[in-house]
C-alpha cells in the first residue's frame, strides 16, 4: 500500500492549517508525525482518514484518487489518545463490531478477533465490558479492533499519551511487531522526539501546519535539514547559537573559537547558526578537539542514569546532558567541553549548510 | 512552611475491611522535612493520589494521624490546613487578567494591596510571565496557564505545603523541559515544602531531593534519585525507574555464589542470609557490556535513541538489554554479555539481598 499526498491544504476560515503538503507514506515500517501540539498532526490525520474535506490537492491510495471519498469507503482504522469504545458491549464484541458492519462470516470474524486479542494478550478479558478494564487494556481493546480489520491505512494518534510511563514503553515496544506484515500504511503521531526514534521507520516533522522534513528517523535525526527540524527533534532542546566563520575559524559569540573542517570550512566567511545537542556539551574533557565554554550553572537536574545542567553562556542559555552523576553547584561558573565534530550548521534562510 | 509526619498511615475505601487487600494505603509512616522536594511516584492504583487526599485533607484516613510541624491536622479539613495545590489541568479564571490571577489567592484572604502588588510582582518575575500581566488568561498558551496556575499555589508564603497533582501531564515535552526547570529552580529560590505527585519517573527524579516509590499501597523504597537509580531495594524500583529499566533475571543459589543458567554470575557483595524463595540477579541495562567472551545472548531488538544505542537480547527466554554508545550489532546476531560485578545484585523475592560492595558506597 501506498499513500500519496499531493499538495493537501487544509483551511479553517481564513487560516491554512494545513500548507502545502506532499508525502509518500509505504507500508512496511511506521511514518511517524513528530510535532508539537498545534504542530498540524491531527490535521493531517484528519485530512487522510477522510474526515475533514481538502481545500486543495489530491489523496491517492495505490494511485486511486481517494480524496472525494468518505471515511467508511477509504477502509482506514483511526485510534486516538482517549481511548474510545462502545461502553455497553464486550471486549470482543468491540474489536468485532467493524467487522460486523462489513458483513464478514460469523467464523471467520471469531478467529480474526481472537487473533487480534492473542497478539495484545486480551483473551480472558473478551468478555468483560470496557469499564471492568484498566486504561492499558481499555486502549489494548482499541488497538486489537484496528488489528483485526485489516484496513488499507492505520492513524495512531497520539495512542500512548495517557498511559502510565511503563505501560507506554511495553506497548510501543510491541507496536511495530504488530503491525509488521499486515499490509497496512502505518500512521503513528507524536510529540515526543524519543517516541519517534524508538519507533524507527519513517519520520515526518511538523511544525505550523507544514512538514520540514521527512525521511528515515534516525537520519533525519543526524541531519536536521533546517533549524527548525533541528529544534522539533530534539529532547531536550537543541543548543543554539550564532557563529561568525573567519577563514577557517568558526567564531562563537566571540567566547569560543574553534576550526572548521570538510564542508564547513568551504563556506564562505559571514555569519551562520549553529546547533549542537546537550548530550555533545558535556562536563568533562573527551577529546583534544573538545571546545571549552565556561558559563553559570542555573538549574541542575539529575535523573540517576543522566545529570543535566542549564548555564547561561554568551547571551543564551545552553544544556549539556551527560551519563552518570556530575556535581553541579548552581549559581557556579562550570566548564563545558564541546564537540565541534557534531555541530550542524545553517545559512541565513536556516538551511543546513554542513 | 512545615514538617509534614504521616504516622501510621493506612486507608480502605471499605467500611468494614477485611485484609489487606481491601486497603488502597497499607501503612505510612513518614517525615518530610520543612522547606525540601519531594515525590510520589508510583503506576496508576499504587495509592499516590489516595495519600495526596489524605495530606490535602479531602480525606480522612481510616487508621492513623497526619502531622504538621507536630501538630494533629488528621481532622481538619482542606480549607484550615493553608496548603496550595497545582493539578494536572490548569485553574485559572479565563475571564481575569494573569494579574488578578496571581493575587486572587492572597485577595481572597485579605491580604492588603501593596503586600498583593509585592508578591505578584515578585512570582511574576520568577515564572517570568511579567510581560504578560495584562493579558486576559483565556488567550494564553497551554503551558502559560500551567505557569500562571502553579503561580497561583506559590503566591502565598506561608503555607504548609505545595502540592502538585501531575502537573505537565498535559504539556508538550520541549514545554515540560521548561516548566520542570522552572519548577526546580523556584523550588530552589522560595525552598518552599513541595510534594510532586507523578507516574513519570522523569519528572520525579528530576524535580525531587528525595522520591517515595509506591506500589499497591505501600512504599517500596525512599531516597535520592541516584540512589533509587543505582540501588533499587526491590526488583519493582529496578523495573519501574529507569528507560528501558534494570535487567531482572531468574537464578539459583548454590554456596553463597549466583547461578544463571548453570554460570556463576559474580555479585556486588555477599549475600544476605534469609528465607524465601524466588531469587533474581538484577543489573541495569547501563551496566551490561558487549565483550568478546560472556553470557551467550541473541539480539532481538536495537533502538537507536540519538544519544545512546538500546540492544535487546534474548538468552533463550530471558530478555536483557544493554545501552552502548556505538557499534551496535544487527539483529539476529550472536553477542557475549558481561554484567559489571560492582552493579549487579541478588533479590529475594523482590528484595535486594546483596551487601553492598565497596564500590557502591
Amino acid at each position: 500500500m501506498t499513500l500519496d499526498l499531493r499538495n493537501v491544504t487544509k483551511r479553517v476560515g481564513a487560516n491554512l492549517h494545513i500548507k502545502e503538503t506532499s508525502l509518500t507514506l509505504e507500508t512496511g515500517h511506521f511514518n511517524v508525525l513528530l510535532g508539537e501540539t498545534g504542530s498540524g498532526k491531527t490535521s493531517l490525520i484528519k485530512l487522510m482518514a477522510g474526515l475533514d474535506p481538502l481545500a486543495s490537492g489530491q489523496i491517492l491510495m495505490d494511485g486511486e484518487d481517494v480524496s472525494k471519498l468518505n471515511t467508511q469507503k477509504r477502509n482506514i482504522s483511526l485510534v486516538h489518545q482517549f481511548f474510545i469504545n462502545y461502553p455497553h458491549m464486550t471486549v470482543f464484541d468491540n474489536i468485532a463490531s467493524p467487522l460486523k458492519v462489513a458483513g464478514m462470516a460469523k467464523s471467520e470474524i471469531q478467529g480474526r478477533v481472537e487473533e487480534a486479542a492473542d497478539i495484545l494478550q486480551l483473551r480472558p478479558m473478551l468478555h468483560r465490558r470496557p469499564h471492568e478494564l484498566s486504561g492499558g487494556q481499555q486502549q489494548r481493546t482499541a488497538l486489537a479492533r484496528a488489528i483485526a480489520k485489516e484496513s488499507r491505512a492505520v492513524f495512531l494518534d497520539e495512542p500512548l499519551a495517557n498511559l502510565d510511563y511503563k505501560l507506554r514503553e511495553e506497548l510501543r515496544d510491541q507496536l511495530p511487531e504488530l503491525f509488521a506484515g499486515r499490509g497496512a500504511v502505518v500512521v503513528y503521531a507524536t510529540s515526543e522526539p524519543e517516541e519517534a526514534l524508538l519507533l524507527g521507520g519513517m519520520t515526518a516533522l511538523m511544525h505550523d501546519g507544514h512538514v520540514t522534513q521527512f525521511g528515515p528517523t534516525a537520519e533525519i535525526y543526524r541531519k536536521p535539514a533546517n533549524v527548525i527540524s533541528a529544534d522539533v527533534f530534539s529532547d531536550p532542546p537543541i543548543n543554539i547559537g550564532e557563529i561568525t566563520k573567519q577563514g577557517n575559524e568558526a567564531v562563537l559569540n566571540g567566547h569560543a573559537r574553534w576550526p572548521l573542517e570538510g564542508e564547513a570550512a568551504a563556506l564562505p566567511d559571514g555569519p551562520y547558526t549553529v546547533a549542537i545537542r546537550p548530550n555533545r556539551v558535556l562536563p568533562r574533557r573527551t577529546s583534544t578537539a573538545n571546545v571549552r565554554l565556561t558559563g553559570t550553572v542555573l538549574v541542575t537536574e539529575l535523573s540517576g542514569s543522566e545529570s543535566s545542567a542549564h548555564f547561561h553562556f554568551g547571551d543564551r542559555n545552553w544544556v549539556s546532558l551527560s551519563a552518570g552523576v556530575f556535581p553541579f553547584e548552581v549559581g557556579q561558573e562550570q566548564e563545558f567541553f564541546m564537540e565541534p565534530a557534531h555541530c550542524h550548521y545553517f545559512g541565513a534562510d536556516g538551511n543546513r549548510v554542513a | 512552611m512545615a514538617k509534614i509526619t504521616l504516622s501510621n498511615l493506612r486507608h480502605s475505601y471499605y467500611p468494614d475491611p477485611k485484609g489487606p487487600d481491601d486497603y488502597a494505603l497499607k501503612m505510612i509512616d513518614l517525615d518530610w522535612n520543612d522547606g525540601g522536594a519531594y515525590a510520589l511516584l508510583g503506576p496508576s492504583g499504587c495509592g499516590k493520589s489516595t495519600l495526596l487526599n489524605i495530606i490535602s485533607g479531602l480525606l480522612v484516613p481510616s487508621e492513623g494521624r497526619i502531622l504538621f510541624d507536630d501538630k494533629d491536622v488528621t481532622e481538619l479539613a482542606p480549607t484550615e490546613r493553608n496548603i496550595a495545590q497545582v493539578f494536572q489541568f490548569p485553574v485559572i479564571y479565563d475571564t481575569m487578567s494573569v494579574r488578578d490571577n496571581l493575587a486572587f489567592p492572597l485577595r481572597n484572604r485579605g491580604v492588603d494591596e501593596t503586600m498583593v502588588a509585592r508578591r505578584v510582582a515578585e512570582i511574576a518575575e520568577m515564572l517570568e510571565v511579567t510581560d504578560i500581566l495584562d493579558r486576559k488568561a483565556a488567550a494564553l498558551s497551554p503551558d502559560n496557564k500551567q505557569k500562571v496556575s502553579m503561580g497561583r499555589g506559590l503566591v502565598r508564603e506561608n503555607v504548609n505545603v505545595v502540592m502538585f497533582d501531575e502537573p505537565l501531564t498535559v504539556i508538550d515535552p520541549h514545554l515540560k523541559w521548561k516548566l520542570r526547570s522552572k519548577l526546580k529552580e523556584l523550588h530552589q529560590r522560595v525552598r518552599a515544602t513541595m510534594i510532586y505527585v507523578t507516574h513519570d519517573q522523569t519528572e520525579a527524579l528530576t524535580f525531587a531531593d528525595q522520591v517515595v516509590v509506591m506500589q499497591d499501597g505501600e512504599i517500596v523504597q525512599i531516597g535520592t534519585p541516584v540512589e533509587l537509580f543505582e540501588r533499587p531495594a526491590h526488583t519493582f524500583v529496578g523495573h519501574f525507574i529507569g528507560s528501558p529499566g534494570m535487567n531482572i533475571l531468574p537464578c539459583e543459589t548454590q554456596g553463597g555464589a549466583a547461578m544463571f543458567r548453570g554460570k556463576q554470575v559474580a555479585l556486588e557483595g555477599e549475600i544476605v542470609p534469609g528465607d524465601g524463595t524466588r531469587t533474581e540477579i538484577g543489573v541495569r541495562p547501563e551496566f551490561v557490556t558487549l565483550a568478546e567472551s560472556g553470557i551467550e545472548a541473541v539480539v532481538r531488538k536495537i533502538s537507536d535513541v540519538g544519544r545512546h544505542i538500546v540492544v535487546e537480547t534474548l538468552i533463550g527466554e530471558d530478555r536483557v538489554a544493554a545501552i552502548v554508545k556505538e557499534n551496535a550489532p544487527e539483529k539476529g546476531e550472536t553477542v557475549h554479555l558481561n554484567f559489571r560485578p560492582d552493579r549487579t545484585r541478588l533479590y529475594r523475592d523482590g528484595w535486594l539481598a546483596t551487601t553492598a560492595g565497596e564500590a557502591a558506597q
